[in-house]
């Protein structure tokens, strides 16, 4: 069951002249939780963003090297980037909702794959809001505009959002840091949950919020995977000087 | 001795003094308009269209004009969105952000932006004669929606621009396309703003009259079909305020008054609308 769900072969990227991203070759277990810390500035969005071709959205951006998602390289020229795209959500750091009600926010994902019929909409939406425990609290004001609940009931929805496109892999660049305490505790228990079926790569400068989830960890630093490994080995036997630095709060 | 405080002064000072002289300058136009105008506003002003000696005081109205404005304005405005749309779609979702190209197209429409209307003029005259078109609503109409198309295109790129990139990529990150993007959620976020936009740019055709001086002539009947001249609202000002008579300069202002207000109501209409449409627009 454990097999490499995401493989990553001698990544690079550059923005213009900058070398964001050296040389970084990982294997992502599946169905884990899956950490990239490391000090602000030093690639772990970058790494998250190039995972689903994201990363080509900025001018000047350039890849080398392979990412393949159930052996199937992501950069290949005949990789179709939307199907990639549908494989993973993505959660970003401030909840993003779309312009729209609360309702449209998770039907957006399957009616732009085609899917009309309302009763199966009706469905997905319920299903994925209670999957990420919003149903209770929104299933009386569905029609209503997302931008008025709360910040933490919208990175929900926006989890909500993604889950209903039916992806394998949920990428999320640090989640919680624009919630309260108590809405990233809501975020960090649904993770937990999905992880039974899904693939998580969580990017997150909270140590603690790694050691609470993770059952696997990357530390990145100026641009380089320094070290990777089962997240209790990481924490409590990192080998390499930046990592036992960082973990220690020497550096951050 | 304390220069610091006598500069924070003397600034302050200035800055009321001319906010007094811009407020004061609207002020007094819109006296001058009102006092003058009222006098020879009639029901028959809006009402009816120029009758024999209009123009030395006899009876009529200006309702050519009026309908005129809105035909041009309106049909310009409205050419001018449908190729404004994709203008902007494309600068801010196809073009990569910081993208060398949207600079350089961005800066085009400035300068066109700033080109007088009545070099527009004289190069949709151009335009129409090189195709043996005279001067005619749709004369006017086609270089109107020339002249507003730059206000337009950044008008609506500056709102559009507002909208946070991690929007546009949320929804790429389900799989969507770029025009699927464009058309649910960018459009959709930016309505209210693309709804100004388009008012500002009407408000800027319907008042002005150097585009279609010689594009879209001047009639005194309404005009029945696209290939007939049509009178305009601001060459109704001109031709009134070149005759000799005081009544019909008064008629002048009057049609200056009918211009002001509906300016005025468009941008209320958008604030109005704006309002609305906001609805569902993540702030």
């Amino acid at each position: 069951m454990n097999q490499p769900h995401i493989r990553v072969e001698n990544l690079n990227v550059y923005y213009g002249s900058d070398h964001s991203l050296r040389d970084v070759s990982i294997e992502l277990p599946g169905r884990q939780i899956i950490a990239v810390i490391g000090p602000s500035g030093c690639g772990k969005t970058t790494f998250l963003k190039s995972l689903n071709r994201m990363v080509e959205l900025a001018e000047g951006a350039r890849v080398t090297g392979r990412v393949l998602v159930d052996g199937e390289d992501i950069y290949s020229p005949t990789a179709e980037v939307t199907a990639i795209r549908k494989k993973m959500g993505l959660l970003s750091q401030t909840p993003r909702p779309l312009p729209m009600s609360i309702y449209e926010n998770v039907a957006y994902g399957p009616r732009i794959h085609g899917l009309n019929d309302r009763r199966k909409l009706d469905e997905i939406v319920e299903f994925r809001l209670r999957q990420v425990g919003l149903w209770e609290e929104v299933k009386d004001r569905l029609g209503q505009p997302a931008s008025r609940i709360s910040i933490g009931q919208q990175q929900r929805l926006c989890l909500a959002r993604g889950l209903a496109v039916e992806p394998e892999i949920i990428l999320a660049d640090e989640p919680t840091s624009a919630l309260d305490p108590m809405s990233s505790r809501r975020i960090e228990e649904c993770f937990l949950e999905l992880k039974k079926d899904y693939t998580i790569v969580i990017v997150t400068h909270i140590l603690r919020q790694a050691r609470r989830l993770a059952d696997y960890a990357a530390f990145f630093y100026c641009g380089r995977l320094v070290e990777h490994g089962p997240a209790a080995r990481m924490f409590e036997n990192p080998t390499q000087r930046e990592t036992i630095e960082y973990v220690k709060g020497i550096i951050s | 001795m304390d220069r610091r405080r006598v500069e924070e002064a003397v600034m302050k000072g200035l800055m009321k003094a001319a906010t007094l002289l811009i407020v004061g300058v609207l002020g007094l136009i819109m006296l001058t308009i009102l006092v003058r105008g009222i006098r020879a506003m009639s029901w028959s002003m809006l009402t009816q269209t120029p009758k024999g000696g209009f123009y030395l005081g006899r009876e009529g109205g200006i309702l050519n004009a009026i309908v005129g404005s809105f035909y041009i304005a309106g049909g310009a405005t409205g050419l001018a969105f449908a190729a404004a749309v994709p203008v902007v779609l494309y600068l801010n979702v196809f073009c990569r952000r910081g993208s060398r190209t949207a600079a350089v197209i961005r800066f085009l429409l400035d300068v066109l932006w700033g080109v007088p209307s009545i070099v527009f003029g004289a190069f949709g005259f151009l335009l129409m004669l090189a195709v043996g078109l005279r001067a005619s609503l749709l004369g006017g109409i086609l270089t109107v929606s020339l002249f507003v198309l730059p206000i337009l295109c950044r008008a609506m790129d500056e709102v559009v621009r507002m909208i946070p990139t991690d929007l546009l990529e949320s929804s790429y990150a389900l799989g969507a396309t770029r025009l699927q993007t464009a058309v649910r959620v960018v459009l959709r976020q930016a309505s209210a703003g693309i709804l100004t936009a388009v008012l500002i740019a009407f408000g800027r055709g319907v008042g002005d009259a150097a585009s279609v001086l010689f594009t879209a002539g001047y009639s005194d009947q309404i005009p029945q079909s696209l290939t007939r001249p049509a009178a305009t609202l601001p060459l109704a000002i001109f031709f009134q305020l070149g005759t000799p008579f005081p009544q019909v300069q008064d008629r002048a202002y009057a049609a200056a008054l009918i211009l002001t207000v509906v300016v005025l109501a468009t941008s209320l209409l958008s604030r109005r609308l704006g309002r609305r449409l906001t609805r569902h627009s993540i702030s």
